[in-house]
């Protein structure tokens, strides 16, 4: 039995119809509350990617606690250790040498030697004036053969410069030193999942006779380390940019962004920049892109009129999406998102155009907290996003994170695809968004 | 070595103690924090959060309002939210970072009252002790501010449970059925602090007779009671077959004495040699040992890793604060009844029974935990 405790119904302030929103932040910041979608991915997750590696989590109980059932949920516990922050740490003088002495204390009782260790600090040591750089010499000089990847766990710096995702995804390929590049061989860099093989993307990649490599496919320490060697860097999400960038300066290497887009011109020209990087003649495209539209007409077919939800969550480009699936006669009647990606203006214009009753709806204004599980009755909803899903109380979603891997034509199909699955079968909405990590294993 | 574990997992904080004791009472709690704070607890420690709707927020606190010391933003951001959501009571909580730059929560409190008219709290949290800590705080601060009123006691024997939350018992029946065994025993039921009771119930709680505290994140508000209304207290939680009905004598001696009492640390495992082990929060696991004294025979210590008076622990239990000192207990008792976290340090030679406590191990084993009330102990000792 659901219960509610004060039946607000005003949403004012927490949602605006987006002929009236501002760009890029729509709504007023204040309070937040955290709707129970868990399927993005945190730096846990992302940490785990590095084979071989063990987490060390530097910090107060309060964060300690969330970073290690995480690993727990995902069965990883054996990869995930600790040094909890006490309060008189901070006036003892003891901050820097309790982490020394605790990690050292920790990789030594390891029943296997990882090969690398990734050490995070947090909001208080930078806060306090930790010396990280201190710490890592010291534990570098103890175990010459274990490389230490300095990681942050620091919400409260999200506004100050890279995100906590943003700084992990960079921090992720730390290890990698400058190495002279390997002929046609190239990275996909800050993704959590791999990418469809099916899509434009890799089969360019792979039909020019590269090699692609990406951390989500590497089994061995060595695997991931030769990815050092790669002579090309391409990277596809926002949160994933820094990365390339820092790799392009560090190695020397070329980084190509190649965002992913909803939007057919944008497809296009990504995928031509690719194939003059790999030094291939650019393919006919036209095929692909019919392929994408008679999808998407199919898919408004079975779908017809039923309103379509979309979060932020489902893919960076949400606002985008929105845009391509109005353009196609979808009935896309809200887009819960707190704030937009400046990348997002020209589709954030279109929509605006194309529909201008459709919804912004924040997730984290506080008048959120009462406006899950379907309460504002909506009648049939297909939601393209966990959060979308727990909000409009739907069974029909799409349970996708951060693209899902789809990309390109290709991705735009297969999201038609997923859309339709969606509609014709129901899931169980409660006990599958509360999964952390989606695509993780999970103990629950 | 302490401050440091290798595989074993922490307690929850007091923030997640203070959001857990404050869900059901109608109240804004606000903790002062980025993010990290509010999504593990309403991830991992709350097992009411997709349910059952409650005011739970964060501040989405950034490093240059820290640094700055912008006040202001927090007491216009609770306040608009207040103006919104119309809340009983504000509760206000900090995660380490307000901590170390020296947030004033009371006073930020006050000014928040001051401009909303709503009863405002500042709790002393910074994410570091466990959620005991802030469970205790944060029930005291509301029993202090609402629970005024010397009200004539009841006709029948009645009683208020102070100390529930999810965090010790899980959402599985457990709760429920103190409830259905105080009844059983001749007790009315008051108030239950603070899981399936409103603000208005345990408003009331100075017509009880007696107090049972099934948690010490309970005591401070049990002895608030005392000193207040002269109600007496009684620790401990009607677990197994036989200790339930000492439980319920004891709660019918202090009504009538009005002296308190803790029958689950009537124990002495002192000179037992080698005995089970139960580590987790001392009334629970106190009680848990004796019953399992009671009902199989078989001696028990419990082992605190948590804050706990000297008085909830019995001759022979033994504080505990890092891996290596729960390995070392594990590796000298019998066998050991645990969260199925602590498994990783039990030496295979040593029997472990699985016993999931959600403020340890969060959702990970929820769908195995016991409702040990009342009932038979469901392990061959």
């Amino acid at each position: 039995m659901l219960k509610r405790i004060n039946g607000q119904d005003d949403m004012t302030g927490a949602e605006v119809a987006i002929r009236d929103a501002d760009f890029p932040l729509p709504f007023v910041s204040g309070l937040e509350y955290n709707a129970p979608a868990r399927g993005l991915w945190n730096i846990v997750h992302t940490g785990m990617l590095v084979p071989e590696s063990h987490q060390v989590f530097a910090c107060a109980r309060g964060c300690l606690r969330g970073v290690i059932l995480t690993a727990a949920e995902m069965l990883e516990m054996g990869r995930m250790s600790w040094v909890s922050v006490e309060k008189n740490d901070f006036f003892d003088g003891s901050l820097e040498r309790n982490i020394v002495d605790g990690t050292a204390e920790i990789v030594r009782k390891l029943p296997h030697k990882p090969r690398a260790v990734l050490l995070f600090i947090s909001c208080v040591h930078l806060f306090a004036g930790c010396d990280f750089e201190a710490i890592l010499n010291e534990l570098r000089a103890e175990f010459p053969d274990i490389d230490f990847i300095d990681c942050y766990m620091n919400p409260t710096m999200r506004k100050s410069g890279l995100t906590p995702d943003q700084l992990m995804r960079r921090q992720l390929y730390a290890p990698f030193a400058p190495c002279p590049a390997e002929p046609k061989t190239m990275n996909l860099i800050g993704n959590d999942r791999p990418t469809d093989d099916s899509s434009e993307l890799v089969k360019l990649i792979k039909t020019a006779g590269w090699e692609l490599r990406d951390i989500t496919l590497c089994r061995t320490y060595d695997e991931y380390l030769r990815m050092a060697k790669s002579a090309l860097e391409i990277t596809y999400l926002p949160t994933a940019k820094a990365s390339g960038d820092a790799l392009e300066k560090r190695l020397g290497r070329k980084h190509l962004y190649l965002p992913l887009s909803y939007d057919f011109d944008e497809i296009e020209r990504n995928l031509n920049l690719l194939a003059d990087a790999l030094g291939v003649a650019a393919p006919d495209w036209s095929e692909a892109k019919r392929n994408a539209l008679r999808a998407l007409e199919h898919a408004k077919e079975i779908i017809g009129d039923t309103p379509v939800e979309i979060d932020y969550t489902a893919t960076p480009r949400h606002i985008g999406l929105a845009a391509l699936l109005a353009e196609h006669g979808f009935n896309v009647t809200r887009v819960y998102t707190d704030a937009m990606i400046e990348e997002e203006r020209p589709a954030f214009e279109r929509l605006r155009t194309l529909a201008p009753d459709l919804l912004l709806t924040a997730t984290v204004h506080p008048k959120m907290r009462f406006a899950g599980k379907g309460v504002h009755e909506r009648g049939d909803v297909l939601a393209i996003g966990q959060k979308a899903a727990y909000f409009s109380g739907t069974k029909h979603f799409v349970n996708i994170v951060s693209g899902g891997g789809m990309y390109g034509f290709d991705g735009v199909a297969r999201l038609a695809e997923r859309m339709i699955e969606a509609a014709t079968h129901e899931q169980d909405t409660e006990v599958v968004i509360q999964h952390k990590g989606l695509g993780c294993r999970s103990c629950l | 070595m302490k401050q440091t574990a290798r595989i074993i997992s922490i307690h929850a904080a007091d923030t997640s103690g203070v959001c857990s004791m404050l869900y059901e009472l109608g109240g804004m709690v606000v903790v002062h924090d980025a993010s990290g704070c509010n999504s593990t607890y309403s991830t991992h420690d709350e097992p009411r959060w997709y349910r059952q709707d409650s005011m739970i927020y964060i501040s989405a606190l950034t490093e240059t309002d820290a640094i700055l010391g912008n006040d202001e933003k927090l007491i216009a951001d609770v306040a608009a939210a207040a103006r919104d959501l119309s809340p009983r009571f504000i509760a206000l909580c900090g995660a380490p970072v307000p901590l170390l730059a020296g947030t004033d929560f009371p006073a930020v409190a006050a000014e928040i009252e001051a401009r909303t008219g709503i009863p405002a709290f500042g709790l002393h949290t910074g994410g570091i002790r466990s959620y005991l800590a802030g469970a205790s705080e944060a029930l005291e601060a509301v029993m202090s501010h609402f629970c005024t009123d010397s009200l004539p006691r009841t006709a029948a024997p009645s009683v208020n449970i102070i100390g529930a939350t999810p965090l010790d018992f899980s959402v599985n029946g457990m709760v429920e059925s103190m409830i259905e065994w105080l009844k059983r025993s001749g007790f009315e039921l008051v108030s239950c602090m603070a899981m399936g009771s409103t603000l208005d119930d345990i408003r009331r709680a100075s017509v009880a007779h007696v107090n049972l505290v099934v948690s010490s994140c309970g005591i401070a508000t049990a002895e608030l009671l005392r000193k207040r209304f002269g109600t007496p207290w009684v620790a401990g939680v009607p677990v197994g077959e036989r200790f339930p009905a000492v439980l319920a004598s004891a709660l019918k001696t202090a009504a009538e004495t009005g002296a308190c009492a803790l029958p689950c640390a009537e124990r002495d495992a002192s000179g037992s040699g080698k005995t089970l082990v139960i580590p987790g929060e001392s009334i629970f696991s106190g009680s848990l040992a004796r019953a399992i004294e009671l009902d199989a025979g078989v001696p028990c210590r419990v082992l605190c890793p948590l804050e706990a008076e000297d008085r909830l622990l019995a001759p022979g239990d033994l504080r505990i604060s890092d891996e290596d000192e729960v390995a070392a207990a594990f590796a000298e008792a019998s066998g050991v009844i645990a969260d199925p976290m602590y498994a990783p340090v039990c030496p295979p030679d040593v029997p472990f029974i699985r016993l999931p406590h959600e403020a340890f191990s969060g959702r990970c084993y929820r769908k195995e935990t016991l409702n040990l009330i009342d009932r038979p102990l469901p392990w061959r000792l």
